[in-house]
């Protein structure tokens, strides 16, 4: 019986059986597989689903799978989707409107179930992405029902990162790469001459339930020490940091910095940054109606601070220039948010420079104000 | 996030892009209390919402008024809803004028074309507790005579004994007999002790930037002027991330906002 705290160990042939124990338990599993050259989150059934003797290269606006010299399940860092799909996806239906020929209207929410998923594969910085957006979405006054519902259901089974990206800064903002608290049940992968085996930890009850159905060993000191010396490599290789003390003073102390300049003259505005950041969630609705006028929805999608629109006031934008895009998501990220939401909007994935399709990368940036900060 | 059914039950033009609109619930839910200053989603069928100020009595709970500037797909529909229509409405949401701390204070409201109507609650507050403040005034600018809203209400507060009321224009015909220029130089004019005074201001983002720095110049603090921004807004409620204005979300801290917390934010282009 797994108890929380007390680690334990699961050989590679047992690990479907931890799949099924957890899919027994009625979740809709959900892990990283490869569609289109990239490991994206997705339906998964069995190990067979997952990125098996992959692993990823990442630099600014690169990224590449390459074939490792092992059958690692989780050999990788963070591909371009994040947890936030799930959660928060990219369009959502709110409600429905209908009118009658007196013109009385009806509004009717359209919340749906409580999807059960389980998230196979999170990683430490992940866990931090998924807290922040807890913040944003139900910690106020107004709980979004449609995040509430899918994220009291989900099982997080969190993985200890064993490789370090070449876009990752996790350890410079603190959220990695180990996992920390949040999860129902943390493993790390550990292939150690001719045995792959898993670390396992419950932190949770639900957690420990499933591990309780899987065939498991207690875990000795070695084990778990090659555990940790496993997850201290990803520490290490890392490709990217960034200072982040005292990060919300300097940049409100440096919104006319020629920096700024600099980086407009690069940035597209494509938003891709917003897309594939696993905290950004701002959205924009849009209303459509059925051809004879009779329903009306309304749905929610994913937007983007870098778009004209979303700023715009009768008149024009507040933000016309790709500069004061730039500095409001930056900003946003590193500082305001930390007084909106009382923590850093960043934890250090790096997936805004990966998928940065001019390689603009916001360690590189924050460097720069700080060499040359106004006070 | 979802809207309640409100029938539109009177409607009036107040200028040549600018209704008022009143409201009854249609579904059984009660009327809605709301503070001075707080707006509510209004959404027109079909066509979407926008983030509309509540600009009737807040002593009496019906109908909710709406003053609405017709400036773009929404609140040119909203607009055209006559009575008997539907439109839907969330809220109230968003900060309130200090209606509360007004006593012993010279009230000074200070308004700009469209920028009256979130502040006719306050006015209409301030005017049921006169004998409690020091001073009521009132300092109205529009572009033309004809862009002035409530000029029914605006020609009794004229001779309203409690209230001193001065108005300009940016331009006029011959008819016109009052002030011609900026709202802002209206200030320069007025008797005040700025100790004393407490502005709320709302109008063109430039007129209220311009107000707030004529008003300091005359001696004012600047926590004891209060402003109503104005973003765009999708949610109302923090989520969409779109009303941010530096630190602030206007739908939460705002509209109406502390010039002493806002002031570096707002002297900055483009934040």
């Amino acid at each position: 019986m797994a108890v929380e705290g007390v680690a334990t160990t699961i050989e590679r042939g047992a690990f479907d059986g931890l799949l099924t124990a957890i899919a027994r338990s009625g979740y809709e599993l959900i892990g990283p597989t490869i569609r289109d050259g990239a490991i994206v989150y997705d339906e998964i059934a069995t190990s067979a689903d997952l990125p098996i003797g992959w692993t990823d290269e990442q630099d600014g606006g690169s990224y590449r799978l390459r074939r490792r010299d092992d059958e690692a399940l989780f050999g990788y860092a963070v591909g371009p989707q994040s947890w936030k799909r799930f959660l928060h996806p990219p369009e959502v239906t709110l409600w429905r409107a209908s009118r009658d020929g007196d013109g009385a209207m009806a509004i009717e929410s359209c919340e749906d179930g409580k999807p059960s998923y389980a998230f196979v594969g999170v990683r430490s910085c992940e866990l931090h992405a998924i807290a922040i957006q807890d913040r944003v979405m139900v910690g106020g006054e107004h709980p979004d029902p449609f995040y509430a519902a899918r994220r009291d259901g989900a099982l997080l089974v969190a993985v200890n990162c064993t490789v370090g990206g070449g876009t990752c800064f996790c350890v410079s903002m603190g959220t990695g790469p180990r996992a920390g608290p949040g999860f129902d049940i943390a493993l790390t992968e550990v292939i150690d001459g001719g045995r792959h085996y898993f670390l396992c930890e419950a932190g949770s009850e639900p957690g420990a339930a499933i591990l309780a159905a899987v065939e498991q060993a207690p875990a000795r000191a070695a084990e778990a020490a090659a555990a940790t010396a496993a997850i201290a490599v990803a520490a290490r290789h890392q490709g990217r940091s960034m200072e982040a003390d005292g990060i919300r003073e300097l940049l409100y102390d440096n919104y006319e910095h020629p920096r700024w300049d600099e980086v407009s003259e690069r940035c597209l505005t494509c938003g891709n940054c917003t897309m594939v950041c696993p905290t950004c969630f701002c959205t924009t609705v849009e209303d459509s109606t059925d051809l004879a006028g009779a329903e009306a929805d309304r749905t929610r999608r994913w937007d983007s601070c870098f778009t004209m629109d979303f700023s715009y006031v009768h008149g024009g934008s507040v933000r016309a220039s790709a500069r004061s895009r730039y500095r409001q998501w930056m900003t946003h990220k590193l500082a305001t948010w930390i007084d909106q939401f009382g923590t850093s909007g960043c934890v250090g994935c790096g997936r805004c420079i990966t998928w940065c399709p001019v390689a603009i990368d916001i360690t590189e940036e924050v460097a720069a104000i700080r060499a040359d900060a106004i006070d | 996030m979802t809207p309640r059914p409100w029938r539109v039950t009177g409607r009036r033009r107040e200028t040549a892009d600018s209704w008022t609109l009143d409201l009854e619930p249609a579904d059984d839910g009660a009327p809605m209390s709301f503070l001075p200053g707080q707006f509510n989603m209004i959404y027109a069928f079909g066509i979407g919402e926008a983030p509309i100020s509540i600009s009737g009595d807040p002593g009496a709970d019906r109908p909710l008024v709406h003053t609405v500037r017709d400036v773009g797909a929404v609140s040119a529909a909203i607009c055209r809803a006559a009575p008997g229509e539907v439109l839907g409405v969330r809220g109230p949401y968003g900060s309130a004028w200090p209606v509360a701390a007004l006593g012993g204070r010279h009230v000074l409201i200070v308004a700009g074309g469209v920028g009256l109507a979130p502040l006719r609650p306050a006015l209409r507050a301030a005017l049921e507790r006169r004998r409690e403040l020091a001073g009521l005034t009132l300092l109205l600018g529009g572009r033309t005579p004809a862009d002035l809203l409530f000029r029914d209400e605006l020609e009794e507060l004229g001779a309203d004994p409690r209230l001193e009321l001065a108005i300009s224009v940016d331009s006029a015909g011959s008819g016109w007999r009052g002030h011609v220029g900026v709202v802002t130089t209206l200030i320069d004019d007025l008797d005040l002790d700025p100790a004393r005074a407490t502005a709320l201001l709302c109008g063109p983002e430039v007129m209220m930037r311009f107000a707030a720095q004529a008003l300091i110049g005359r001696g004012m603090d600047r926590g004891d002027i209060y402003l109503s921004m104005e973003r765009n807004m999708k949610c109302a409620v923090t989520q969409c991330g779109r009303c941010q204005l530096g630190p602030a979300f206007v739908c939460r801290e705002g509209a109406v906002m502390r010039y002493c917390d806002i002031e570096r934010v707002l002297g900055l282009r483009e934040v």
